[in-house]
């Protein structure tokens, strides 16, 4: 596991993408095969069950260096992350064991058949045995969730330089449902044909902000448009008499969505469709609380399929008769799309996403404005020639959203963050006015730079009035502006409304409490925009 | 708190109630007696200060024409009827523990300290009291500091590994005291050692008073900073990333801290390296002091107050959190360690 726990401190050691590469493209290059399957696993979130609970591993790392459980705990709140906490805790190793990454995942993984008292032999041995860096790995091994920086772009650029294969082909590769123990290095990575698994998904294209005017884009008549929702993006593949439903965060969830099986006996086998999942009807789209409510499920009730069933909003077409089809031009794709949907889809729950017809750029600002009317987001920007590549890219597609909502509101409550917020104060709940009360109506993480997170932390320390465990009640002083894409009603939160997507857009120092918004302004949102 | 007291906790301060002084106060007072010139300790403002006779210089350099009074380590002083003396407290050049009798009655304040020697500082000496007045910004037992020879071997091999590549290493660290730490301990066979002029001012007040440092270099405006390849520049952490950082090309960044230690700071920072070595205590540094005090009574401040104070009454102290202006639990004084 040295050579393992070297490439999270090389990872660690450098903000450069580039040094990052290098280090990865080494491991992948020269470690032995089954670990680097389980390094790509780990760092694509694929871990291995849990076989020791954190609360075992805090009390007995507590025991092991002669700490009293709660400082423990409060160290742990500091630290940010269990796994570093136990690491520098413990004392220093005085034994070595010399064993691969596969192996240690294997033991911890037979841990399972023993009981607590050998399980925690094992644990106590492996610590006394592991240097400060491998002991933080180990740790991490049982804990889950390596976070060190390696995005899957990063991830799919260095297997590429080190197998010599295109980017997009680790992209797809590395999609799907894998797992170490049911495939190896060689069927992933290297074999010739890897499309056999009928389950795997293609890499999702995905588009940025639009930066500038959408004049600059060129001719209009090179461009499509079309709504863009707010759903969940996903991914329908019909191929091998079965049919999977991929999100965009890369889950299997054909089981949350049951009514999509449908396409299974009306759409020829070999189709891959991108659209967005949304709750239905009428024709028109329901709220994305609704959908939520689908989410997180193993099964669907009843119930909830009548009073939230979904679609699938048709997008684009990746993959045709069994041929991937996203080197084509997007028009192409597009004319299969519609051809597709036009004969089947008001029988399925499956509807083409409307082309937006447009002569000149200012005629589709002019649709853009009204993309609330339609719970539209905003809208997408697609040229005609465009293929359909992998990951985020700059061109070809554009996002082209709303400009959020916003109110200013004062912080109330706040909380440390964790990882790498650990000990700042990053998560804030806010409230807006009404009459003399403040009452709570969102929290929000993020907007903030870290400078900034670093002053209200020191202003957070010193204006606690209360604490919750680790939440401080602060001086309703300080306001904050609170950009949002969307407002919906909501029963369970005193205020009585859900923000889509809170964040810290300012921090209007300029403003005092009193100037914050009201509650009757938020309502009024609601009823606008609800 | 009674009225015989040695001291007591006020508003401005820690207050000698018998001797009419206050030891690092931050409102200004008419005798203020000073652990060290750092400026959450060392304040402007006040009519007269006292402090050890090697702190002194960087007092002035820092606070300007102040009236000042040295003393020596170990020598005793009598103001009003409290005697005061100054012990070593290893956290910088000339950095002293104050102890303070009144009536028998021993009271120590540690302001910052270091218990392991670092060849700059004089080293860190106990002192026998009955009450102890510590700080505790490491208080906590996921900081333990390696051998300083480990991390100046690290810093070493990171500068020389740059300078191999033709890169220029900045290392931030606070520029009194860290600086002239790591400066010492820099293998100059490596290249040149160029410094940031809010690092070099105190370079030049200690070598004049003797304290010998390696040479450096300071950047001036008209520095060539494309022609430093291979060199090393100590700077404040606030310089790193900024516009003046930028002038020097290929550069690889890293910071000097106790900080450091955790992977969440180390991170934030986004420095390329974090080389964790602090010139305070660490968590069994911390612990040895207070023991070897003997003292009972035991006040903690700066730093983790409420879980050090926590723990040490569950190791049988009688301790209390001492009020301070200075509530912030660390990561505020993140750029002062």
């Amino acid at each position: 596991m040295k050579r393992f726990a070297t490439l999270i401190s090389q990872l660690e050691a450098t903000t450069k993408t580039a040094l990052k590469t290098q280090a990865l493209v080494q491991y992948m290059s020269l470690a032995p095969k089954k670990d680097r399957l389980w390094c790509l696993a780990l760092f694509s979130g694929r871990r291995p069950k849990r076989t020791v609970t954190a609360s075992q591993l805090k009390e007995w790392s507590a025991d092991a260096a002669n700490l009293p459980l709660w400082l423990l705990e409060e160290t742990y709140s500091v630290v940010g992350d269990l796994a570093e906490t136990i690491a520098l805790i413990l004392p220093k190793a005085d034994k070595k064991y010399d064993r691969s990454l596969t192996e240690w995942i294997d033991d911890l993984r037979l841990l399972t058949k023993l009981n607590i008292e050998e399980k925690k032999q094992f644990i106590l041995n492996s610590w006394c045995a592991l240097s400060d860096q491998e002991r933080f790995v180990f740790n991490k091994l049982i804990t889950g969730g390596f976070r060190v920086g390696v995005s899957q772009k990063l991830m799919t650029r260095a297997v590429a330089q080190a197998t010599s294969k295109p980017e997009a082909e680790i992209a797809h590769r590395l999609m799907g449902n894998w797992t170490p123990d049911q495939t190896d290095w060689h069927t992933l990575i290297e074999a010739e044909n890897f499309t056999a698994d009928f389950s795997r998904p293609y890499p999702f294209f995905l588009s940025h902000a639009l930066e500038n005017a959408p004049q600059e884009l060129g001719s209009p008549t090179e461009w499509f448009a079309e709504w863009k929702w707010d759903g969940i993006r996903g991914q329908v593949i019909v191929r091998g008499g079965d049919c999977f439903v991929w999100s965009r965060g890369e889950e299997l969830v054909s089981d949350q969505f049951p009514e999509l099986q449908k396409f299974l006996d009306n759409i020829p086998d070999g189709t891959v469709i991108d659209g967005e999942i949304l709750t239905w009807k009428d024709e028109a789209p329901l709220s994305f609380n609704l959908l939520q409510k689908r989410l997180g499920r193993k099964t669907v009730p009843k119930g909830l399929l009548q009073s939230a069933p979904v679609i699938l909003y048709a997008y684009d077409i990746l993959e045709w008769q069994g041929q991937d089809v996203r080197d084509q031009p997007f028009q192409y794709r597009r004319a299969i799309l519609e051809a597709l949907c036009d004969n089947k889809s008001l029988a399925l729950p499956l509807r083409l996403s409307p082309s937006i017809s447009f002569q000149d750029w200012s005629d589709l600002e002019d649709v853009r404005a009204k993309a609330r009317d339609q719970r539209a987001e905003g809208l997408m920007l697609k040229n005609l020639a465009s293929h359909y590549q992998a990951g985020r890219k700059k061109g070809p597609w554009w996002k082209w959203k709303l400009d959020p909502l916003n109110i200013d509101a004062v912080m109330i409550y706040a909380q440390a963050g964790h990882g790498r917020r650990a000990n700042l104060y990053t998560d804030f709940t806010f409230a807006v006015w009404d009459g003399s009360d403040l009452v709570p109506f969102t929290k929000a993480y993020s907007g903030l730079t870290d400078a900034e997170f670093r002053q209200i932390s020191t202003w957070v320390r010193k204006n606690t009035l209360q604490r919750f465990g680790p939440v401080r009640q602060v001086t309703p002083y300080h306001v904050f502006e609170i950009a949002f894409e969307g407002i919906h009603e909501s029963l369970r939160h005193k205020s009585g409304v859900a923000l889509r997507f809170p964040r810290m857009a300012r921090w209007r120092q300029d403003k005092m409490a009193q100037d914050a918004n009201s509650l009757d302004d938020l309502k009024d949102m609601l009823k606008i925009y609800g | 708190m009674n009225k015989t007291a040695a001291l007591i906790f006020t508003e401005k301060g820690i207050y000698c109630p018998n001797g009419n002084f206050y030891i690092d106060p931050w409102r200004p007072v008419d005798r203020a007696l000073i652990t060290h010139a750092h400026a959450d300790h060392a304040r402007p403002g006040h009519n007269r200060y006292l402090s050890t006779d090697i702190a002194a210089p960087v007092l002035k350099h820092r606070l300007g024409a102040i009236s000042l009074e040295t003393i020596s380590y170990g020598e005793t002083r009598q103001i009003g009827s409290a005697i005061v003396s100054f012990h070593p407290a290893g956290h910088v050049p000339g950095s002293a523990q104050i102890c303070v009798e009144v009536n028998g009655e021993i009271w120590v304040v540690s302001g910052d300290y270091k218990t392991v020697a670092d060849n700059l500082s004089t080293a860190f000496e106990p002192v026998k009291c009955h009450s102890f007045v510590t700080e505790c910004t490491f208080g906590l037992p996921a900081f333990r500091w390696m051998a300083q020879e480990h991390v100046f071997g690290e810093i070493n091999q990171w500068w020389a590994k740059n300078a191999a590549s033709g890169a220029v290493s900045i290392l931030g660290a606070y520029g009194l005291g860290k600086a002239q730490r790591l400066l010492s301990g820099l293998d100059l066979s490596i290249g040149k050692v160029l410094t940031h002029s809010a690092v070099e001012g105190t370079n030049r007040v200690m070598r004049q008073q003797g304290i010998a440092l390696p040479e450096t270099e300071q950047i001036m405006p008209e520095t060539d900073g494309k022609g430093q390849s291979g060199a090393l520049i100590l700077a404040p952490p606030s310089a790193l990333g900024s516009v003046w950082s930028r002038r020097f090309g290929e550069t690889s960044s890293a910071f000097a801290s106790g900080w450091m230690g955790l992977r969440g700071v180390r991170r934030r920072r986004a420095a390329d390296r974090g080389f964790v070595i602090s010139d305070h205590a660490d968590w069994s540094g911390l612990n040895a002091a207070i023991k070897a005090t003997r003292a009972e009574n035991i006040y903690v401040t700066h730093g983790y107050t409420d879980v050090f104070s926590k723990w040490l009454k569950s190791e049988g102290y009688n301790a209390q959190i001492v009020p301070t202006e200075f509530t912030g639990e660390t990561v505020d004084i993140e750029d002062m360690e």
